[in-house]
């Protein structure tokens, strides 16, 4: 049953002992996470560590084994086989950016930005087409509105991506590595874009490498190992004086990848 | 070699072309459009389909492949009437050439559909969307676009395998020739003269799939 939990009321994105396994391999091992309205969580971790895994598991994508998970008073236990009609509900409360952006090759900028609030969420068309231009305005893109994905750059691609999960008013963001398909020289405009709207108070959840960013813009980092949380706190705790040895090694690593 | 009797290539080119529009032309396009329904729906039932669903769709495409159209025919138009099930010629060449194209066409549209990238789904599923309406509005449109030249390829042999509804005394193009030749006693003449009539209407198809496919090709990086 999806209700409203009192205990919830704190922080906009509980996870509770979130559990996922692949056949023998476990790759989320009783995750917990709270993130608090308006805050940003980074979260980093070796490939293979299960951070994709944990996303798709917030948005429905992936279906976990065990756990609890409630976005903005939208809770699922996971302990039964969730309805479908659970899953969605919980799924209308975030929207997901790809690293390989995943955008529709064939509709246009704004036809794949306006599809989810006019199709599925059946809201205006008219409505939904002024926010959706407002939004490419405020990334410079107002002109490429006709133009089709593989007429774009991958950074112009990927804000696309952002614009379209924004076109959907989801309470939750969630980021899987979101320029780590760009070129160098393209990561900028995205990461740029994405502080904005911390800046404006989104809740965002980032699975990112770009350490950077992490300490600027996030407020707690969570350093996930083989399928569990190992270290959680602010970036100038988790980046800067690592408890965990292994926390420390991952840190040092993407710092002097040489 | 006798000399081409021009009088009769012009005379039987009415009743040949007349075949053509009225026979061959209308036959494949009615089996065609029937036969992608066919296609679709057990494409459908192949890939998400319940265990027994999965069976049927194999079964069919397994017998229309494994079997000739020619005999598909026979046993729809001289097999059924001895089943107390009499049907005339044109809809039992329809019924049999739609089935032929669904066997083969439900592989392409199968093909076609795994083709469309895991990622597709996964923005589908993002933005809301159920499995139906995905497959409708993000995962069919992509993989029509995949399907497009092999599916105008089956299309371009149907036309051709049309001939064979002559036998089950459809007048069609080829129909409309053998009556002339038989007549005439001019067999090579009539006969190459079908051939042109043929090559012309597939050349004509031909020209069609790559105009298709230029349009489709707007969203698709060159
Ligand atoms: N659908 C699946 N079936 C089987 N195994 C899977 C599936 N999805 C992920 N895995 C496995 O789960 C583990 C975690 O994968 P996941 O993609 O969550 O890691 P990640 O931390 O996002 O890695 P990366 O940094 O490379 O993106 C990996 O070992 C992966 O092979
Ligand atoms: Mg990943």
């Amino acid at each position: 049953m999806s209700r409203t939990d009192p205990t919830d009321a704190s922080s906009l994105l509980t996870v509770e002992g979130v559990s996922k396994r692949f056949g023998e391999i476990e790759v989320l091992r009783s995750v917990d996470l709270r993130v608090a309205r308006g805050e940003v969580l980074a979260v980093i971790g070796a490939s293979g560590s299960g951070k994709t895994t944990l996303l798709r598991c917030l948005n429905g994508l992936e279906v976990p084994d065990a756990g609890r998970v409630a976005i903005a008073g939208t809770a699922v236990d996971f302990s039964a086989q969730p309805a479908p009609r659970e899953l969605r509900a919980l799924r209308d409360r975030s929207a997901m950016v790809f690293q390989h952006y995943h955008l529709f090759p064939h509709r246009s900028v704004l036809e794949n930005i306006v599809e989810g609030p006019v199709v599925v969420q059946r809201r205006p068309r008219e409505h939904v087409h002024k926010e959706a231009l407002a939004l490419l305005e405020r990334v410079g893109m107002a002109n490429r509105a006709g133009a089709y994905p593989h007429e774009l750059s991958g950074g112009q691609q990927q804000r696309v991506g952002i614009l379209r999960a924004l076109a959907l008013r989801p309470e939750l963001l969630l980021f899987d590595e979101p320029t780590s398909a760009l070129d160098p020289e393209l990561v900028g405009d995205v990461l740029t874009l994405m502080r904005d709207l911390a800046a404006e108070g989104w809740t965002m959840l980032v699975v990112t490498h770009e350490l950077q960013f992490a300490r600027e813009v996030a407020q707690q980092v969570a350093f996930v190992d083989q399928g569990r949380v190992l270290e959680h706190g602010t970036p100038a705790q988790v980046l800067r004086a690592p408890r965990e040895e292994r926390t420390r090694q991952f840190v040092h690593r993407l710092l002097h990848p040489l | 070699m006798t000399e081409i009797d021009w009088d009769l290539v012009l005379g039987s080119l009415g009743p040949i072309v007349g075949g053509a529009i009225r026979g061959t032309i209308p036959l494949a396009v009615a089996s065609f459009a029937a036969g992608m329904v066919f296609a679709v729906v057990v494409a459908l039932m192949r890939l998400y389909g319940n265990r027994a669903l999965t069976i049927v769709a194999r079964l069919y495409v397994s017998v229309i492949r494994g079997t000739p159209l020619l005999v598909q025919l026979f046993v729809v138009f001289y097999g059924l009437p001895s089943l107390g099930l009499t049907i005339d010629p044109w809809p039992s060449a329809i019924i049999a050439f739609s089935l032929n194209v669904g066997g083969y066409a439900a592989e392409v549209v199968r093909a076609a559909i795994l083709s469309v990238p895991k990622g597709q789904w996964e923005a589908a599923y993002m933005i809301g969307m159920s499995r139906r309406t995905s497959l409708h509005r993000v995962i069919l449109p992509q993989a029509s676009r995949v399907a497009v030249p092999p599916l105008s390829n089956t299309f371009i042999s149907l036309v051709k395998d049309t001939s064979l509804a002559s036998l089950i005394l459809v007048t069609e193009l080829f129909r409309e020739a053998q009556q002339i030749a038989a007549f005439s006693q001019e067999f090579m003449m009539l006969y190459v003269e079908a051939a042109i009539v043929y090559w012309v209407v597939c050349l004509a198809l031909s020209s069609g799939q790559s105009a298709l496919e230029r349009r489709l090709d707007q969203y698709v990086a060159h």
